[in-house]
């Protein structure tokens, strides 16, 4: 049996981070069969997180990210190639342009996508972008560089955030229009979003917030600026619209898999359910377009747009691939992620959503060097650290133990420091998607959101 | 060559900067940023650098580099 799984056909659908690092463990762990990636982009795997930073500001060319390998894939590569289905009892993925690839066992990390802006004539004018792919950000920097009036980022997410950061650094005007009440509530919740909110006024952002952009102007097939639900006008020569991503699963409707807006059901081991919730065992999912189980957030199922996600579950996924049911393992790292804007340095471990407080455990506002540490009832569910990153691997350790919250004090400072809510805003509020979707346990269901919306 | 940096592994150490300073730098108090794609003449100190992350965090392209197809 075990040498089976060592043999055959495997085809990983997506060839970015999840899909080279899946392809690279199955070949560590041994598996000798065919080897197929399909990507529908025409680059080899590439690093996303420096095109929103390191590209915007002119000091990376966005062509020069592609990831370096941890060892030989020897894999077959289609890129420039869309998958356009799944057969599960043919066992074939179906390609735009009509070929059919066979498989034994088939990996989806399709990732997500950057959600456009909703009104196509708006869409199509020149100086309106997205930032997702390696081109965006290729374009973006180039009109950063001809030296803009004024840029208007749309949507005060991470992706938001860094696009301001990067373009005051360069010495532009920008605009942030946001829906929700300040940046990075989606993610950090609404006592994080206060000092979000402090941080790019301080750095010269024009910050709107509880706005949103109802039109997009143009001249000439150009944009040139644009106008908010309050009755104001801006004007700008670059709109960037970041308001969170769009997961790639339209290709799997007619495949029986339990796909659909908020990713790919799957269990602790990455393999895909069907739609009536039977698991499978020649499909596995893995990074941005998985929903697991977690079992630190009670079992809810996660989506996670993270990097280290994606690494992680790869790993996972491609150990199960190639091993029997007894040796599989469970994918339960802690979900981390960082951010780096207006100088300073955001890193989290654990899901800060999941929460109903927050204290700051040690360091200060005020200094901007602190880490703040999530509770759910009663228990440790998250840490936040600004410029302490060192601090936070202690938090990891108490998140995994289900520590009590509030922590001890772990601070010289006298002032004992009470927990005050956190504040989640039901993601619905936000012009910026959520990066971490507690998406309930039913597919239809956000049952803990909305408890937070209440 | 090319390079990625685990920032979620990253804690600011700095060794990196000191070492490689054309390819990684701090910016601000402890956010790291790095060339992706650095000059063959920096193999050496970025081998350098990678050896001595305390957390290594870095990964450098193996030296036979990708099969490409």
């Amino acid at each position: 049996m075990a040498g089976d799984l060592k043999s055959g056909r495997i085809v990983i659908v997506g060839a970015s981070l999840a899909g080279l690092r899946a392809a690279e463990a199955l070949r560590e762990e041994g598996f000798a069969g065919e080897l197929t990636l399909v990507g529908d982009e025409r680059h080899l795997p590439y690093d996303r997180p420096p095109l929103s930073k390191q590209v915007l500001l002119g000091q990376v060319h966005a062509e020069d990210t592609a990831l370096p390998r941890r060892r030989e894939v020897h894999a077959k590569w289609k890129l420039g190639v869309r998958a356009r289905g799944v057969d599960p009892i043919g066992k074939r993925v179906l390609l735009a342009g009509g070929e059919e690839l066979p498989f034994d066992r088939l990996l989806i990390a399709t990732g997500t996508r950057a959600r456009p802006w909703p009104n196509a004539e708006e869409d199509a004018l020149d100086g309106v972008f997205t930032l997702r792919t390696c081109e965006d950000a290729a374009a973006l920097a180039a009109h950063l560089s001809a030296g803009p009036r004024r840029v208007l980022v749309i949507g005060a997410g991470f992706t938001g955030s860094e696009i301001a950061s990067a373009c005051r650094e360069r010495g532009l005007e920008v605009t942030v229009a946001e829906r929700g009440p300040a940046p990075l509530v989606g993610a950090l919740g609404g006592a994080f979003g206060v000092l979000a909110a402090k941080l790019q006024i301080a750095h010269g952002v024009d910050l709107r917030c509880g706005v949103t952009v109802t039109a997009l102007t143009g001249r000439d097939g150009r944009l040139a600026g644009a106008e908010l639900s309050d009755g104001t006008r801006i004007e700008a020569d670059i709109a960037v619209v970041a308001s969170g991503a769009i997961r790639n699963t339209e290709w799997l409707a007619q495949s029986g898999l339990a796909a659909g807006p908020r990713g790919i059901a799957c269990d602790a081991g990455c393999r895909a359910f069907n739609m009536y919730g039977i698991v499978t065992d020649d499909v596995f999912v893995a990074g941005d377009v998985a929903r697991f189980p977690h079992p630190l957030f009670e079992y809810q199922m996660l989506s996670l747009e993270h990097w280290g996600n994606a690494l992680a579950q790869a790993e996972v996924a491609a150990h199960n691939m190639v091993n029997p049911g007894p040796l599989r393992r469970p994918h339960l790292a802690v979900p981390a992620f960082w951010s780096s804007q207006f100088g300073i340095n955001i890193k989290s471990v654990g899901v800060p959503t999941f929460s109903d407080q927050v204290v700051i455990a040690q360091g200060s506002l005020e200094n901007r060097r602190f880490v703040a540490v999530y509770g759910y009832r009663g228990r440790v569910t998250a840490a936040v650290s600004l410029n302490r990153a060192k601090w936070l691997e202690h938090y990891e350790r108490m998140i995994e133990t289900a520590a009590p919250f509030p922590p001890e004090p772990a601070t010289v400072e006298p002032a004992a420091r009470a927990p005050v809510p956190s504040n989640v805003p039901d993601p619905k509020v936000l012009s910026h998607g959520p990066t971490v979707s507690l998406t309930g346990y039913l597919p239809d269901r956000r049952l803990t959101l909305r408890h937070w919306g209440g | 060559m090319k390079i990625v940096v685990d920032l979620n592994r990253c804690q600011a150490y700095a060794q990196c900067a000191f070492l490689a300073p054309k390819v990684f730098k701090i910016h601000g108090e402890e956010a790291l940023t790095y060339t992706p794609l650095a000059p063959a003449d920096e193999r050496e100190r970025i081998r350098r650098a990678a050896a001595a992350c305390p957390v290594q965090a870095i990964l450098v392209e193996a030296e036979a580099g990708p099969d490409g197809g």
